[in-house]
């Protein structure tokens, strides 16, 4: 889970960094020339097979720890305090996991597909245009949203734990993992959020 | 008890009764009075089951030895939490004066597959000991021992093995966890013989075989939530844990 999941964050921060691009507000010229590379690129095209991969490995491994958690504890209690040890979203990684899939499912129909259509018709594919048609409608807006602030949350524990589960924790460079990736999530979040927000407001334009 | 200081607290217990392992199970309520601030959590049972042998009814089975902290055996998950409401404390070390008069308590045994209940609140913890005996010993010499300051031990790793072998085999953890883990007392065993010198010997093949055992014996997975920790009655940190993975990560290695 946390080799996987560190690796998908390594794509966040690229994924993150291109799309900041709209913020210059220059009716996405760099934007597009960001996207336009990423696209065409074949070092990265064999890395997006990597990146499935990655995602794929990380959601067939919650699969299997989910089952094989709820086996080990066939009865259940029936009082828990959980906030009395633990955070509620080191609980609900499951439940955010899947919360983000349902998003990823959309998100991908709204722009990877209709870049990949392009690309196979050989065609100029003005993603910056592709974001603003979307982020007009106020639900796709609201889900977006959601998937960020589930994004944040799953990031909020997972971005710790993984280092955790890679057996590094050191009293001196435990703290400052800690509070990067508490730093990490919510900057990362931040910035994915405006993006359908200033779209929306018309901010950027 | 006894020194009058204590007020008395009127208090409804709401117990977990099951016949034996294959019987389902379920809540027993009882009313308690006049229950002093001073009495021990496992006191308070006493005084319940006596109540129930004179009535003719059946006493409430609950696991307990040593009733100062060091044993482990007294497993009562107390609103939700096992030990009850306070930290660092087992539940022979819980006293009334936490509750308040009036107040509803709810007392379920661990719950996991891997701790079956035997009768009411007392579950089969030699999931442990079979984890214990698959690799948490050492090789020792033959013939005379050796002078103690022949091996020396840093100060660090020495505070850390104590610290670890500070585990008393509760179970709390497994029972806090969210996935029934046991991974924080398999690390606390692991890590303190992993620190010694004198665990060196079987140092990769016994972290290999507690975790297989412990595996075998159906505990769930860590997804790092910390409850554990939290829970635990001696501090046992986590620190352990991350150990553990990097020792079985090294072992698998080689
Ligand atoms: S690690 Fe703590 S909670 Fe777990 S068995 Fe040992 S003493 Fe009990
Ligand atoms: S009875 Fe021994 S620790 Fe509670």
């Amino acid at each position: 889970m946390g080799s996987t999941g560190l690796f998908l964050v390594s794509f966040l921060i690229v994924h993150v960094s291109i799309n900041s691009l709209i913020f210059l507000n220059d009716s996405g010229e760099s934007f597009n020339a960001g996207a336009h590379f990423m696209a065409h690129n074949p070092v990265i095209r064999i890395v997006e097979i990597g990146l499935f991969a990655g995602l794929i490995a990380h959601i067939v491994q919650a699969w299997v720890l989910t089952n094989e958690n709820k086996k080990a504890r066939p009865v259940g209690y029936a009082m828990v305090d959980g906030a009395a040890n633990s955070s509620w979203y080191s609980r609900s990684m499951g439940v955010l996991g899947s919360l983000l899939l349902i998003f990823l499912v959309v998100h991908l129909g709204n722009f990877w597909l209709p870049t990949k259509q392009a690309v196979f018709a050989h065609e100029e594919h003005n993603t910056f245009e592709n974001m603003k048609q979307v982020f007009s409608q106020w639900y796709f807006v609201l889900l977006y949203l959601v998937g960020v602030i589930a994004l944040c949350y799953h990031l909020l524990h997972g971005f710790q734990s993984a280092f955790q589960s890679l057996g590094m924790n050191h009293k001196k460079y435990t703290p400052s993992i800690k509070k990067f990736g508490i730093w990490f999530s919510i900057i990362v979040c931040i910035l994915f959020a405006a993006m359908p927000l200033t779209m929306f407001l018309g901010i950027i334009k | 008890m006894g020194s009058g200081h204590g007020t008395e607290l009127n208090l409804t217990l709401k117990v977990w009764r099951q016949k034996n392992s294959k019987a389902s199970g379920s809540f027993e309520t009882h009313q308690l009075t006049g229950i002093s601030t001073d009495m021990s959590f496992l006191e308070m049972f006493d005084v319940l089951n006596e109540k129930l042998i004179s009535e003719g009814k059946e006493a409430i089975a609950f696991d307990h030895d040593c009733r100062e902290g060091i044993c482990g055996m007294c497993s009562m998950y107390i609103n939700g939490r096992p030990h009850g409401p306070k930290q660092g404390v087992t539940t022979c070390q819980l006293h009334m004066r936490s509750f308040k008069n009036g107040d509803t308590i709810v007392v379920e045994p661990w719950r996991s597959a891997a701790f079956p209940v035997i009768k009411d609140l007392a579950v089969d913890r030699s999931a442990f000991d079979r984890i214990i005996a698959s690799g948490g010993y050492v090789s020792v010499n033959t013939g005379n021992a050796q002078d103690a300051n022949n091996i020396l031990i840093p100060k660090t790793d020495a505070d850390e093995a104590f610290g670890a072998a500070a585990c008393i085999g509760c179970g709390a953890c497994v029972a806090a966890c969210k996935n029934s883990s046991a991974m924080l007392f398999v690390s606390a065993k692991v890590s303190q013989l992993a620190l010694l010198p004198q665990g060196q010997v079987e140092r990769k093949e016994r972290v290999k075989k507690m975790v297989a055992q412990m595996d075998e014996e159906g505990f769930g997975n860590c997804t790092n939530t910390g409850a554990c920790e939290a829970e635990c009655p001696k501090g046992i940190s986590i620190e352990n844990i991350a150990r553990m993975n990097r020792e079985l990560m090294s072992a698998n290695i080689k």
